[in-house]
């Protein structure tokens, strides 16, 4: 099975194909990290992308039950430089290949991976075509042109309807954008009372189920596209604790009146250095974004930035001068990758204590008492 | 926060000589450290006693004491410098350790100086066992069930509890020295002795063996404000059981999940952070295959091997990193080095594939078990970069020796089935030979890895390899078909013999496909970010990414692995000729595949290929720079090698020639030409055949040295005297010269002088004469050697400068060239002459302070001599002397023979400098570490040839110096001849007065004796305040155990006691109070040494005193051994065991009568009232 990339500007990559037989358009992105392709793959940011995997041997370890970030595949497509297909790891059921079969996933192998990446680094991501149906490159620049990518997945890639996964503890509505499970496992973890929204639910939706705290998803796409949501987050602001992650970060900046922008191409990847001011430390992160905050704005919105990326300089965390918001960039909840930042899940738990709508506002201190970062203990 | 205002002036440790374990990696880490200080304007005072190193270089720190690495003289170092800080942790185990003793005995606290980087407690706890298992039970993380002993019993008590197997580890010990496995009791009682015996502290650690486990380990850094990162992580392809530094490593982890790797990863920052390392620090992991449990085995709280492997792997600096996190800097301060416009506070992440496969010296010790275990053999390793498994595994092996063509071993594939079955049960240096052999043959992966425990990813991938093999010799060769091999890593030749293809139809293949490697960069970020450094790896893919620049350029060749006889003195040479080049105003790129070396920094050259020195790899190279030549003098024999296949291709080697090496290398032309030139050279004869080779005898008579042509350190010579011997040595040694004949050389007896001179071809400068203190016939990298020439009559230097002058013109030399002569005291010979850098060139370089490298590139890019600073002819001498002494790791080797021969065993030298002749001797030796004891017995067991009125002059001196000298039968009769007294001891006493006889110094506290008999076998003396209190248990192997146990006060009393082997058990114990215990001083002892168990009063046990002591079962201490042996060296032989026994317990063991002459002027050194006053030290310019 010949696999092909075509690149919107005419550029053919030649390999092998494996998976399902298919052909995708869909954005041409490359991930870092040296393990938890499955996770990747299963992550719903991914949806509408096609994923370029640096690290050169792919599917070692095989596919296992425990590692999927949520029930299917929602990148278009993968590329890797080599495909195992005699995999070993105790937990392993199947390969790589057969899992993106059953998936439907196409994907293609023995491409210069490298050399895919450099061409993103320097021309940023870009609309490509994968196919290892046997397209030819001018069938294959055809379905590049006919196809229009949409940047609104996170509006499709969560919950269609509201469900609720138990737990006694602090009743957290959970707005997904396309969560990561691991995120609910962090949650649940906690003994969360998780109430998971559909995209589209309003603030009074929201705040039906009379919540201690908002969570905001990681999920795909260009978080203007996500116009409905920032409009009903923004309602909210002030009334309970947020946190949001990615996404759910970039939603919050929007309420909070900031603004987002495109990177060239963005940040995938287990590696990446983040300087956390309020501690003057740094950590490790697991990350997975294309847009980010711009930091000027937020600040004129009343967002203090708490994180910036050591290698540009970029947002990476932020919270509320007045109200006990924050958010981050990155991924906390690792899945892949470090598990350097779980603390901040349990910093959520602390401003859910203290900052419960449902709590009575004299045990509670008020909600607009917690300017000077008090929440950040 | 930023460096540290208060430290202007610091003491950087290094690691002293290569010995197994121990290797250039600290060369390269200690050279980091220096740059990464200096460059922040601080004074750096660099102390190592290795000359072969980088960091000694005048250049690389602003003061330089090649100085011997001992309390003393760093103690004086330290007053004399008066630095802020010392920095310990680039230094390996013997930097940590030094540190760790001045620390402990006030040194750095009376002279107002700090330990950076690594503090007391952090060390104690990641290396003291106990401390550490109760650290870990603390932070919850799981160890094995272990117990720390001291004694035998808790050992066989703890077996009894856990059960088999068990793994045996001591304490304070560097590359796994006397550790080991045990399945049974046996094994145990045997592990455990060694380990007490190795450990500093007479400690070991008893574990549950988790063999059959992953192997995992992670490179971690931490700052003093508690940022961590892991720099990379590295899977052995062997399971547990066998040390990390013998193991095929991988890196990345293959086989790992990634919440597999974030469990670890979690676990190393945990460890760390607990640990309180600011630095780099290794941990070790073993992960259970059929489930997520795992275990900690162990920290390395510095730099080590692996992190040198590390940052070579992933492109991250670790000890410019780590030096600078010592300084005060966090990492978030800091930038990637790499890429120089990201932070260094990242993980690196890689986006292609590593192999490191060791290089074992098992070829030059026939004698050694090729069985690995928990104790490290190997002497160097290589790393390949690719961009699958497969091909990352077979350049390295091709890159073991340039010679490999892929997965083969000829004498594996002769195996039968049975056999092989038995070989892949053993783990040894060649079972992944087998492994490939019983693929070939049908066996099934799952069959393997039962019975190996090897995991099935990796099998399948060696299964990937012989598929290739079987396509390549059943199909067609067919584009696709050669790409495919290719890109598996699969070599020219490999290729062309299994399809049988011819080279020029793959060529054509080849060209019309364009099927030819691509160089893609190693870059930290996996291409996420530009990177600027200049690190390239071949592979077959699409893009080449190397961009060519327009400038002149230059490639030096690499000496690839360490290995005995080409050691980290190449990778300075290679260092050398890239500076050079720069200085000169080229482009200076280099090729080499050595991890551990200063030469595959990423900083080093203008462009470095991580590459397999293998032909088809250096050709790939060159068609993609085509530079303008080549060197290749400046490798060892593994560059030189290369000459003859570059110069058939047409490539330029800059210098010599190929047709001059050949004539230096090609004995029969060569002695054509001498013989031309009116030089003697010993005759000899090339011969072929046995037939021819008992004709030329009839010529040239006995003794003779018989060696194959083309050699690296003297491989597989002998000395042979009789036709019995000559006819075992061709039996066994011709299949090593298929390609050349056997050399036949008479024996010269006399003096060697070495000359290493720079030519232009028309002058030569020849910066001074190494005279070796032993004789010919022992190999020159294993012989003390003396700069400058001290007994040479000027006639006989000026004749070496005239034939140097004469054998440089009309080999037509222009660069380095080294030779070899011998003096008999009438003529003077030539030996050997090689046309290459040598082993002696960095000594030369810095004792004469003439830059002997930059010389030699300067002639080969055509410069004259004439025309640089430094003169031509012999150099004036300095007023200095010089001594190099050898260093063998016999510690780690231990069935290996160490008598010295023409065989080179040495795999590092150290070099002791002073004014005074007697003085530079004396720290030669004190810096190899020998044991220099100043009264004592000497047993001395002399071949005939040796029984010399000479030989008896020097024993003489010791008995003068107080010795008391004993002998064998023969020895004894001879010296008594000469009317000194000595007295007989059979072979088996000495091995029983074989023990340790270190004195400590300090106050031995307390001996605990074992009780009553039969189920006690263990002695332990434990000693406070000391830094070596040893146990010495000998096994006399008839009726139960015999043990002996000797016991050192501060006043050099030394206690020893043997069984009587028919009564069992027999203790003896040194009394505690009055260290007078049992005295076998110089009187020698005889009849039977008795002492009770526990004898509090002192009054230990009862020496016999006698100036001729006889048989019976008197035990005396032996000091030292004089032995030379019979040239024919027999494991089977007594005299081997009590070699090797006096080798093990640190005992002296002079071999040669020469060393033992010069020992004597150590000696008297030591013995000196007011040696401390008289020895002085010095930085390199100072002298």
């Amino acid at each position: 099975m010949d696999g092909l990339l075509y690149l919107e500007d005419g550029t053919v990559f030649r390999g092998r194909g494996f998976g399902y037989p298919r052909t995708s358009a869909g954005e041409l992105v490359f991930n870092t990290s040296m393990t938890g392709y499955q996770e990747i793959l299963t992550d719903p940011s991914y949806a509408g992308q096609i994923i370029n995997f640096t690290y050169p041997l792919i599917g070692n370890y095989g596919i296992t039950a425990a590692d999927n970030e949520s029930s299917r595949i929602h990148a278009f497509g993968m590329a890797a430089k080599n495909i195992c297909f005699t995999p070993s790891n105790y937990r392993s059921v199947m390969t790589i290949d057969q899992w993106l079969f059953d998936m439907k996933v196409p994907g293609i192998f023995e491409i210069d991976t490298r050399a895919l990446t450099r061409r993103i680094r320097s021309h940023g991501t870009v609309k490509c075509v994968i196919s290892n149906q046997g397209l030819s490159p001018s069938e294959a620049r055809d379905f590049c042109d006919q196809a229009v990518l949409r940047n609104d997945h996170m509006k499709r890639a969560g919950v269609r309807q509201r469900v609720r996964i138990g737990g006694t503890g602090r009743r957290v509505a959970v707005l997904d954008f396309g969560v990561k499970q691991n995120i609910l496992r962090s949650l649940e973890k906690r003994n969360c009372d998780v109430y998971l929204f559909p995209y589209g639910s309003s603030a009074d939706e929201l705040m039906s189920v009379d919540p201690d705290g908002l969570f905001l998803t990681n999920g795909p796409g260009d978080p203007q596209e996500a116009a409905e949501a920032v409009a009903e987050v923004k309602k909210l602001m002030g009334r309970l604790p947020m946190f949001g992650i990615c996404m759910g970060h970039q939603v919050l900046a929007l309420a909070a009146g900031g603004k987002t922008f495109k990177m060239a191409y963005g940040h995938r990847g287990g590696n990446h250095g983040v300087y956390d001011k309020e501690t003057g430390r740094s950590c490790i992160t697991s990350q997975n974004h294309g847009y980010v905050v711009s930091a000027q704005s937020v600040i004129l919105s009343g967002m203090e930035i708490t994180h910036f990326n050591l290698n540009d300089g970029t947002v990476e965390g932020m919270r509320h001068n007045t109200w006990p918001i924050f958010s981050v960039q990155y991924h906390p909840e690792a899945s892949p990758g470090p598990n350097d930042s779980d603390h901040l899940f349990d910093r959520f738990m602390d401003l859910m204590d203290r900052f419960s709508p449902n709590l009575r506002p004299a045990a509670a201190g008020g909600i607009n008492t917690v300017k000077g970062g008090g929440h950040h203990a | 926060m930023p460096k540290s205002p208060d430290l202007n002036k610091i003491i950087i440790i290094g690691s002293g000589p290569i010995i197994i374990g121990q290797a250039a990696e600290f060369d390269y880490s200690g050279t980091q450290a220096c740059k990464a200080i200096r460059e922040e304007g601080i004074e750096t005072v660099l102390v190592n006693s290795n000359p072969a190193t980088i960091m000694t270089d005048p250049d690389i720190a602003d003061k330089v004491y090649l100085e011997p690495l001992n309390e003393e003289f760093l103690e004086k170092i330290i007053d004399r410098e008066r630095p802020d800080g010392i920095l310990a942790g680039f230094g390996g185990q013997t930097g940590l350790n030094l540190a760790m003793s001045l620390a402990k005995k006030g040194v750095l606290d009376k002279y107002g100086t700090r330990l950076l980087g690594v503090n007391e407690e952090s060390i104690r706890k990641a290396e003291d066992r106990e401390e550490f298992r109760s650290l870990m039970l603390q932070i919850g993380e799981p160890i094995p069930p272990s117990v720390i002993a001291t004694t035998l019993e808790e050992c066989k008590a703890f077996a009894r509890e856990v059960g088999y197997p068990l793994i045996v580890r001591p304490a304070y010990t560097l590359g796994g020295t006397g550790g080991g496995f045990a399945q049974n009791e046996e094994e145990l009682v045997y592990q455990c002795r060694m380990g007490m015996e190795n450990s500093t502290i007479g400690q070991i650690l008893l574990e549950r063996s988790v063999a059959g486990w992953k192997e995992i380990e992670y490179e971690v850094m931490r700052d003093a404000k508690d940022n961590c990162i892991i720099i990379c992580n590295m899977e052995n392809f062997d399971p547990v059981g066998v040390h990390t530094g013998d193991s095929i490593v991988v890196a990345p982890s293959q086989t790992l999940r990634d919440a597999e790797y974030q469990m670890l990863r979690s676990a190393s920052l945990k460890i760390i952070r607990e640990l309180k390392i600011e630095g780099g620090c290794n941990i070790q992991f073993a992960l259970d295959p059929k489930s997520s449990d795992y275990i900690v085995i162990e920290v390395n709280p510095r730099v080590s091997r692996s992190s040198a492997l590390a940052s070579k792997a992933a492109g991250y600096p670790i000890a410019k990193i780590a030096a600078k996190i010592a300084l005060g800097y966090s990492l978030d301060e800091l930038k990637n080095y790499v890429t120089q416009n990201t932070s260094a506070c990242f993980e690196p992440t890689l986006d292609y594939c590593v192999v490191k496969f060791p290089k074992w010296p098992f070829d030059k010790f026939m004698t050694a078990a090729r069985r690995l275990g928990t104790q490290m053999k190997a002497t160097g390793e290589v790393m390949a970069i690719s961009n699958n498994f497969e091909s990352a595994l077979l350049k390295a092996i091709t890159s073991l020796d340039g010679k490999n063509d892929g997965l083969h071993l000829p004498s594996v594939q002769s195996l039968t089935d049975g056999e092989l079955r038995e070989k892949i049960g053993v783990q040894d240096d060649e079972r992944i030979y087998a492994l490939a052999e019983a693929l070939r043959r049908g066996a099934a992966v799952d069959v393997l890895h039962r019975a190996t425990g090897i995991d099935p990813w990796f099998l399948n991938c060696l299964k990937n390899i012989t598929d290739m093999e079987r396509r390549l010799s059943t199909e067609k060769l067919t584009p696709s078909l050669l790409y495919q091999a290719e890109r598996m890593g699969f070599t020219d030749q490999e290729i062309k013999d299994l399809s049988g293809a011819h080279r020029a139809a793959m060529q054509d293949i080849r060209i019309y496909n364009d099927i030819f490697p691509v160089y893609k960069m190693v870059d930290t970020c996996g291409g996420e970010f530009k990177a600027k450094t200049p690190y390239y790896y071949s592979c077959f893919d699409r893009e080449d990414e190397c961009q060519i620049s327009d400038r002149q350029k230059v490639l030096v060749i690499g000496s690839g692995p360490i290995r005995i006889g080409q050691g980290i003195e190449f990778d300075y040479c290679c260092v050398h000729g890239v500076w050079a080049l720069q200085k000169a105003g080229y482009e200076a790129i280099i090729m080499n595949n050595n991890p551990e070396t200063v030469s595959t920094d990423f900083d080093t050259s203008d462009k470095l290929y991580f590459e397999s020195l293998h032909m088809d790899d250096v050709m790939n190279v060159i068609k993609k720079e085509r530079p303008q030549g080549v060197i290749v003098q400046c490798g060892g024999q593994t560059s030189l090698n290369l000459a003859q296949r570059l110069a058939e291709r047409s490539i330029n080697i800059l210098g010599t020639s190929y047709t001059s090496i050949d004539l230096a290398e090609d004995r029969e032309k060569f002695s054509d030409l001498l013989h031309k030139l009116d030089i003697p050279t010993p005759e000899g004869r090339a011969v072929a055949t046995e037939e021819e080779a008992f004709a030329a005898v009839k010529d040239l008579g006995y003794p003779l040295v018989v060696r194959p042509s083309y050699v690296i350190g003297g491989r597989a010579m002998q000395v042979v005297y009789s036709d019995e011997e000559l006819h075992k040595y061709l039996k066994g040694a011709v299949s090593l010269s298929t390609e050349h004949p056997v050399l036949i050389d008479k024996y010269i007896q006399g003096k060697e002088v070495e000359v290493d001179a720079v030519a232009d071809g028309s002058d030569v400068l020849i910066p001074g004469i190494m005279e070796h203190v032993e004789r010919t016939g022992v190999h020159s990298g294993d012989s003390i050697s003396v700069y400058p020439s001290c007994s040479l009559p000027e006639t006989v230097k000026a004749t070496l400068a005239d034939y140097t002058k004469r054998i440089a013109g009309a080999l037509h030399i222009v660069g380095l060239v080294n030779i070899q002569y011998a003096w008999d005291g009438e003529r003077v010979y030539v030996i050997e002459v090689n046309p290459r850098a040598s082993r002696t060139v960095p000594i030369l370089s810095k004792v004469t302070a003439i830059p002997m490298i930059e010389l030699a590139v300067n002639a080969m890019l055509g410069r004259k001599l004439t025309d640089m600073d430094w003169g031509t002819g012999l150099a004036e001498n300095r007023k200095l002397y010089a001594v190099k002494v050898p260093v063998f790791s016999s510690e780690k080797l231990t069935d290996m023979d160490v008598a010295l021969g023409p065989e080179m065993r040495s795999t590092g030298e150290v070099l002791g400098l002073d004014t005074d002749l007697e003085h530079a001797v004396y720290k030669g030796f004190a810096a190899s570490g020998t044991r220099i004891p100043t009264k004592g017995n000497i047993y001395v067991s002399l071949r005939d040839a040796e029984k010399t009125e000479q030989a008896a002059a020097v024993l003489e001196k010791y008995a003068k110096q107080g010795f008391s000298l004993y002998g064998s039968a023969g020895t004894c009769e001879y010296l008594q001849q000469f009317g000194i007294p000595a007295g007989f001891l059979s072979e088996e006493d000495v091995l029983l007065g074989i023990t340790d006889p270190e004195s400590c110094g300090g106050a031995v506290e307390t001996v605990t004796a074992g009780g009553d008999g039969c189920a006690r076998d263990a002695l332990a003396a434990g000693g406070a305040g000391c830094a070596r209190e040893t146990l010495a248990a000998s096994n006399t192997g008839s009726a139960g155990e015999t043990l002996a146990a000797s016991n050192t006060g501060s006043a050099e009393k030394n206690l020893a006691a043997s069984g009587a082997g028919s009564a069992g058990e027999t203790l003896a114990v040194g009394g505690a109070d009055d260290r007078k215990g049992s005295v076998a001083g110089n009187t020698g002892s005889a009849g039977k040494t008795l002492a009770a168990g526990g004898a509090v009063g002192g009054e230990g046990g009862v020496a016999g005193a006698g100036q001729t002591a006889t048989a019976g079962t008197a035990a005396v201490p032996i000091h030292i051994v004089v032995n030379v042996p019979e040239h024919m060296n027999d494991p089977a032989s007594t005299a081997f065991h009590i070699r090797r026994k006096a080798t093990d317990y640190r005992v002296p063991v002079l071999t040669c009568m020469d060393t033992a002459r010069a020992f004597l002027t150590a000696i008297k050194m030591e013995r000196q009232p007011d040696k401390g006053r008289l020895l002085s030290v010095r930085t390199l310019t100072e002298y």
